[in-house]
């Protein structure tokens, strides 16, 4: 059942171009603020009671739309969601009401163990059913509409029946959730298993997405030798990543745009130029839609 | 064949497993170095929560030993939370048990000064009592009272000089530790925590008085472990440190 109304986005997100906050660019942020149109932050570094995390977070709240993005929720496990975790996420979206909410179609805990790391499921009924029971369950405890992301992945599974796109097309419409397009991700894992980006963006339920993600990458190989990609947010977006993005855009319009870089992090000016060139293309988009 | 979650688990945190068969390539082929990636995420984004954790362990070791020694311990204990604010709860016993380290004994209680000084940074925010609150207080009135004290507050007891170790690597041109046993008091006022060494004494006092003991009571029991406790300088401690946040009359 498609259920879009239950858990309508409250605030409306700018279709711009926003960046991963990290507290060294603090005060080059808030200089000059309209240099970007939001920010997302990590949900697990604002989980303690308070001190400095948090002051900062309530400061940047009264400038930026905020975007919440979790990566600790372990959604696609096997077993129950944690419910204190649930509880906690519940507790900082209460204070923190960001414009989105979004978690990863990944697991990270088992049997009480964080592994830090977003791993992969086969995209098969039963993997469907449990994380369709996740998120209706996260909605109804936080109390609004979650985007669920694509992975990045380096694996397949022998028993997967079904591509991701259909894996998460089933899911978006039994929940209503919405769904984080990370068009880095879509370059990584269609590199890492020989089928076609833009034939993956070409059948993507477009009309759920609440946000885009873009990040850089690092190239290794496979035991045989084949490309294998990394999706380690550690430098600036690929021309082809930028070129599957300028696709998805012109095709589907424009939509809020996060620059991931969470490792090597960079100065500021060199993470804003790569927002500078996000909104470029949101913005010929924008002009397209008008004329 | 399928891959089960505690498989995968298994094999990723034992780089002597095998790789679970089922897991392949495009082509159907065994997955092989693919699955180091993996492998790798986890030990890596789990070293990099430790070095931020405890940066004066990795200076009195090294990076490169830090690394082996830590490498070992996130495979062994993996967090139990997603929350790696708290990560390393495990590591000062981890130290005391692990071979190489056991020549520095003082290693286990500087990783809990380590572990404390965080628990400190993400504490609650509260707002401190004035100074002219405790001293408009009668003095008898004052030995009856109770004291609420800031949640940034931690002790950490030690018979090694952990404060001047945590200083000499962490603030430049601080002095070489001496062969003293430290107790160490961390406190936060705003954002940064602050570390002090503190009598024995002091230490009883603050822990007797954060159980909700009068002062006192505090003041007797603090004087039976240490004979030489000093009351008004350890309330002058307190008032300068900002951890007393309501006095109950």
């Amino acid at each position: 059942m498609l259920d879009n109304t239950k858990f309508p986005n409250k605030i409306k997100m700018p279709d711009r171009a926003g960046v991963g906050y990290k507290p060294q660019h603090l005060d080059d942020i808030l200089k000059d603020p309209k240099a970007i149109g939001w920010l997302e932050i990590h949900a697990e570094n604002y989980m303690g009671d308070g001190g400095r995390p948090i002051a900062q977070l309530k400061r940047l709240r009264e400038v930026f739309p905020i975007s919440c993005h979790g990566v600790g929720l372990s959604i696609g496990a096997e077993g129950p969601l944690d419910m204190d975790h649930l509880l906690r996420l519940k507790k900082l979206e209460n204070w923190l009401q960001p414009a989105l909410f979004s978690e990863h179609l990944a697991w990270s805990t088992h049997e009480g163990h964080f592994l830090n790391d977003l791993l992969p499921a086969p995209y098969v009924q039963k993997t469907v059913d449990t994380v369709v029971d996740h998120i209706n369950q996260v909605q109804d405890v936080i109390g609004r509409r979650m985007s669920l992301e694509n992975p990045s992945t380096y694996v397949q599974f022998a028993e997967t029946d079904r591509s991701e796109v259909e894996f998460l097309r089933e899911i978006t419409q039994r929940t209503g959730c919405g769904l984080l397009l990370d068009v880095n991700n879509v370059f990584v894992s269609a590199t890492n298993h020989a089928y076609s980006a833009q034939g993956y963006i070409d059948s993507f339920p477009m009309e759920q997405v609440d946000e885009i993600h873009l990040g850089g990458h690092e190239v290794d190989a496979d035991d045989f030798g084949n490309d294998l990609l990394i999706d380690s947010h550690s430098r600036a977006v690929v021309d082809p990543v930028w070129a599957l993005y300028e696709y998805t855009i012109a095709k589907s319009g424009p939509f809020p745009t996060l620059i991931e870089w969470d490792n090597d992090i960079p100065e500021w000016d060199v993470l804003v130029n790569e927002a500078v060139l996000a909104d470029a293309v949101l913005s010929k988009a924008k002009v397209g839609a008008r004329s | 064949m399928n891959v089960g979650q505690k498989e995968f688990t298994s094999a990723l945190l034992d780089p002597d497993l095998p790789v679970p068969q089922g897991l392949t390539d495009s082509q159907g082929r065994p997955a092989g170095k693919r699955f180091d990636v993996y492998r790798n995420n986890v030990v890596f984004s789990l070293l990099e929560a430790m070095q931020t954790a405890f940066p004066v362990i990795r200076k009195l070791v090294g990076p490169n030993n830090f690394n082996t020694m830590c490498s070992s311990f996130v495979r062994k204990h993996p967090p139990t939370s997603p929350i790696l604010m708290f990560y390393g709860a495990a590591f000062p016993e981890f130290l005391h048990q692990y071979e190489p380290v056991r020549k520095y004994p003082y290693m286990p209680d500087v990783a809990r000064l380590e572990l404390a000084r965080r628990v400190a940074y993400h504490a609650a925010d509260v707002t401190p009592i004035k100074p002219e609150v405790l001293a408009e207080i009668p003095s008898d009135q004052l030995m009856e009272s109770r004291f609420s004290l800031a949640p940034a507050m931690q002790i950490v007891q030690s018979d090694h000089p952990i404060v001047a170790l945590w200083e000499f690597n962490m603030i430049e041109g601080a002095p070489k530790p001496e062969p003293v046993s430290h107790t160490a008091l961390i406190t936060r006022a705003e954002f940064d925590p602050e570390i002090v060494a503190i009598s024995k004494g002091s230490s009883a006092f603050l822990k007797i008085l954060q159980q909700g003991e009068t002062l006192s009571g505090a003041f007797e029991r603090a004087t039976e472990r240490d004979p030489e406790f000093d009351l008004s300088t350890t309330l002058g401690l307190m008032l300068q440190t900002q951890i007393i946040t309501n006095i109950h009359l």
